[in-house]
Order: C-alpha cells, then structure tokens, then sequence
C-alpha cells in the first residue's frame, strides 16, 4: 500500500516504513538503544530527504523515551538536578544545531554535514563497540584475566561552579554536564538522534554518576531536547513529517517489545558484536556514497535568490 | 502574449487549411490524496473542418502537458578532500516540475525548428536560466541535468507516436502522472499540424491538488508551524503510549 507522505512529498510503501520502524525497534528492544542512529540512515536509504527525516526522527524519538521515562519516574531513577543542567546545555545545543542545519540547507551543504556527522560517530561507536565486545568474548573464555577497575579522578573536579547532586551523591562543577548536554543537542538537532550513546557513557565516566540513575536521567533529558527540537526544526525548516513520525512509530513500538524478550534469550557479547558489525555497515555504506564518484553528479534543490 | 501572436500568426495563414482542434480528458482535477499513486489522463479529441480533409497529407496532433514552472537551483559535485560535495552552482530561474509530450511521430518530422521554439513546445525551451553572475559556467550543462533528473524520475517524458489517430479526424492518448508531483495548474496544450505546418491550438488545465488530510497538514505544517510542531509532538506520543498500551493488554490475556 502506497502512502503518499504530505511534508516529505514522496510516495512510500506503508508497510515498509512499519516494517523498517519495526526492525529498528527490535534492534532497539535488544540491545536498550535508542535506534535513531540507525533509522535516520535507513530512511536516506529509502529516499526520505535527509532534511525530513533528520527532523521526523526527532519527533519519533520523543514518543518512543516517553514509555521509558514514566518508569523511571515511577522507580524514581532520575537525578532531576543534573537531568536540568544537562537541559539546559541541550536547549542551547540543539538551538545552534538547528540554526547551523537551517544555514547548510540553504547553502546545499545539508546532507553533506549529516551524512558526514553519520560517517563519524558511527565509525567511531561501531569500531569501539566491536573492539569491547570481542575483548569481551575473549575475557568470558579466559576467566582468569579480570576488567580493570575504573577509578573517576580528575580535572573534572578541578572546575568552578560546583553544585550538588543528591540523587547521584555528587559534588561537582556544572560546567561538564553543561557541556556534555549541550554537544548531546547539537547531534539531536543535526543528525536525529537522541544521544543517549555518547550521553550514557559520558554520565558514567566522564561525569561519575552511578549506573542505576544514567539511563532514567538520559532519558529525561533526550524527551525534552527531542521536543525541543522537533518544534524548532518545525517552525525553522518546516520538515517535520506527521504521517512518516507516526507510521514508523507503531512498527517500532511492537518491535521493541519483540526485541526485549530476544535481547534476554541471547547472550551479552555476541549481541555487542552484531550491533557493532550492523552499525559499522551502515558507516561504510554512507561513506561509500560519499568517496566513490556519484553517477549523477549535479543535483536539484529548491530555487530562491 | 504568446497567445496574442499565435492568435495573430494564425489570423495571416491562408484561409485554405481551415481545420480546428477540439479536445477534453477524462479528468482535470488530480487529487493528491493520503494513498495517492500517480495517475493517468485520457486526452482525446477531434479535428473540425470545413472542407474534406486533404487526401495527400495526414493530421499530426502534438500534446504537451507541462506542470508549474518553478525555480531550482542545480548544483554539480566535485571532489574535495577526496569526498564528493556540492561545489559550483547554477540558479534556472524556471523549469516546469512536471512535463510530457506525446505526439503521432517523432517531434523532428512532424515539427520544425523554428515553431517549436517560437511556441516553446520541447522542454528544453521551457528552462530558462536566470542572470548569471559566474560566466565560467556551462549553463547548458547545468540545464540539461536537470530535464535528465527529472527524466530518471519520471517528472519528464517523450512519448512520439503515443497519440493515436483515427481517419485522419478522432484522436486519443494517455498521459501518466507518477506519484511525485507537484501541486498547482498543469497548461495541456495539443498542436494541430499538417506537413510541419501549425494549424491550430487548444490550451486548458489540469489541476493537481492536494486534499483532505495531505491538504489540511500541508497547510498548518507551513501556516501554524508551532501548532503543527506541538499536534506532531502529541500525536507521537499518544500513539506510542497507546501501541505500547495495547500490547502489554495482548501479553496479559
């Protein structure tokens, strides 16, 4: 069944958008990602335009965390205190992220800059993730050879403004969360991602907050700064597409319900080292676009002088 | 103005080929509607004359259905730092978002030259580029991506020897609409001719539009963008939780 998207303006198959939102949500339902990483590629895939999906994902990423928060607000697992200062610096982000999108889009550099952003956490996520886990597979064989203990030190602690945190039993600068919040809004508002997996580990180790509040926390602030930008993507690029949000949404939420109850039957390494290879793959595909010479070298935008 | 000096050219033809065009579709309204998937126009139509048709020569009918003309600005890759990025650009002041020209021949053989750039019939005459600041590029170049984009994307297309002719008087052809079109008045115009000479045009309109939901979404999307950012964020949310809502219920029972 043919859909015909009104903001996008193309014309897609409904059951491939369900069933693409549902392969994203069993990857996400698996592996406890946000999936925005890789749904946003899969629809330039699909000839959604970078610009709409980019802003659509946003959209779709606000309701899919809003499940999740609710019960970590009923487990109490949010620092309220720190999920604000990491909002703030996220407002901020995705401002500049959107004014920056807004800028390329005119100059036609837009699907440079997200595709590029793309080829470079992906790279780097895909390859550390992939190198963990095999670390890790080699370490469940070879019982003997234990983890480092990680020790939190640092110039972390060095900085001014210092505020306490009592849900994570912090007394810390405000200047770190400030910043990691607000490079988190920055990726939201240019590539459509919620952010958690550089937002996660930076909580854990950059910041030294205890696990069980980082993933309650995160999501706390990903909704809002989601939302955030969803509406200035909205009002600024007018590319926030209804139909595609919602059509995607509906296939990812059964998906991620499926993807929980296979992500407990399988085993921790080996799903690391399938998402890494999965996330590795689609970095080389869109680097691949970039460095072989297209077939059609010229391209169509918008006219206006 | 085009028609004025048509309708002034065709006043000083001799009096002899006193043979007219009449013709309607089978739609002029195109909906874009939620499930919209292109669609097909039937043009048909009939030579009027006064005196019997010529026996030495037969009727050529050419029927252009162009969409509206619109700005682009076309871009060429280059490479840089070893990746392939957006480089030089070039402004086409119009071009129209949608064209197909149907005819009873090839164009050359039914057609010449100098009509069909006076009346503007192929498409390469319907791109104009506008001033341009940067003489170094080749617009031609540039004007010509841009009817072969849109020829991969089904937005162009040619089709001689696609309109049908039936003793010299009734003709019919079908003109598709893909998927991907773009709102706005659609100027079908059919030529009649006889031995590459014009005798005669009809002009009406296709109307594409967008309707109901696609409409009513388009237009709060660019009129309300706040509510429309707001009633996206809602909707989401709602029918994540509802989705979710249900499912949990199905696993229960």
């Amino acid at each position: 069944m043919q859909i015909y998207l009104p903001i996008a303006e193309v014309s897609v198959n409904a059951f491939l958008l369900f069933g693409l939102g549902g392969l994203v949500g069993i990857l996400s339902g698996m592996f406890g990602v946000g999936g925005g990483f890789l749904m946003t590629p899969l629809l330039f895939f699909i000839g959604i335009p970078p610009a709409v999906a980019v802003a659509t994902e946003a959209n779709q990423i606000v309701a899919s965390s809003f499940s999740g928060v609710l019960a970590h607000f009923k487990r109490k697992t949010v620092d309220f205190k720190m999920g604000l200062v990491l909002l703030i610096g996220g407002l901020i982000g995705a401002a500049v992220g959107v004014q920056v999108f807004a800028m390329l889009r005119a100059m036609g550099q837009v699907d440079l800059l997200v595709k590029l952003c793309y080829v470079v956490f992906l790279g780097i996520i895909g390859s550390m993730m992939f190198m963990e886990s095999l670390r890790a597979i080699r370490r469940s064989r070879n019982p003997q050879s234990r983890a480092p203990v990680r020790r939190q030190h640092s110039w972390v602690h060095g900085l001014p403004f210092k505020m306490k945190f009592r849900t994570s039993g912090l007394y810390i600068s405000a200047i770190p969360p400030l910043l990691v919040g607000a490079s988190v809004g920055v990726l939201a508002a240019i590539m459509g991602v919620g952010g958690g997996f550089i937002m996660v580990p930076a909580m854990i180790y950059l910041l030294g907050m205890p696990t069980k509040v980082v993933i309650g926390t995160s999501l706390f602030q990903i909704i809002f700064v989601t939302a955030f930008t969803t509406l200035m993507h909205a009002t600024t690029n007018y590319t926030v597409d209804m139909a595609l949000a919602v059509l995607l949404l509906l296939g990812g939420v059964v998906g991620a319900q499926i993807g929980t109850r296979i992500g407990v039957k399988m085993k921790a390494e080996q799903l690391r080292i399938l998402l890494a290879i999965l996330v590795l793959a689609v970095c080389i595909k869109l680097a691949l676009d970039l460095l072989i010479e297209p077939s059609e070298l010229f391209s169509l935008g918008a006219g206006g002088h | 103005m085009l028609r004025i000096v048509l309708a002034l050219w065709l006043f000083a033809l001799p009096a002899i080929a006193a043979e007219t065009v009449v013709a309607d579709m089978n739609q002029k309204n195109v909906s874009i509607t939620a499930t919209f998937d292109g669609s097909h126009i039937l043009i048909y139509g009939a030579v009027k004359r006064d005196a019997p048709a010529p026996e030495e020569s037969k009727i050529d009918v050419v029927i252009e259905v162009s969409g509206p003309p619109e700005p682009v600005t076309v871009r060429r890759k280059e490479r840089k730092f070893g990746i392939w990025v957006n480089a030089a650009s070039v402004e086409v002041e119009h071009a129209p978002t949608f064209y197909a020209i149907a005819a009873t021949g090839p164009l050359d053989e039914i057609l010449t030259d100098a009509d069909d750039a006076r009346l503007k019939i192929s498409v390469d005459h319907l791109i104009e580029l506008a001033e341009q600041g940067d003489s170094a590029l080749d617009g031609d170049t540039f004007a010509d991506a841009v009817i072969r984009i849109r020829q991969d994307k089904d937005l162009y297309t040619a089709t001689p020897g696609t309109v049908v002719v039936t003793d010299d008087t009734l003709f019919k052809t079908q003109i598709d609409l893909p998927s991907n079109l773009t709102e706005g008045d659609y100027l079908t115009r059919i030529f009649l001719l006889r031995n590459k000479t014009v005798l005669d045009v009809f002009e009406t309109q296709i109307s594409v539009r967008k309707v109901g939901l696609e409409r009513w979404i388009y237009n709060l999307a660019h009129q309300k963008p706040l509510i429309y950012g707001l009633l996206s964020l809602a909707i989401a949310i709602f029918a994540g939780w509802a989705a979710s809502t249900i499912f949990r219920l199905l696993r229960l029972n």
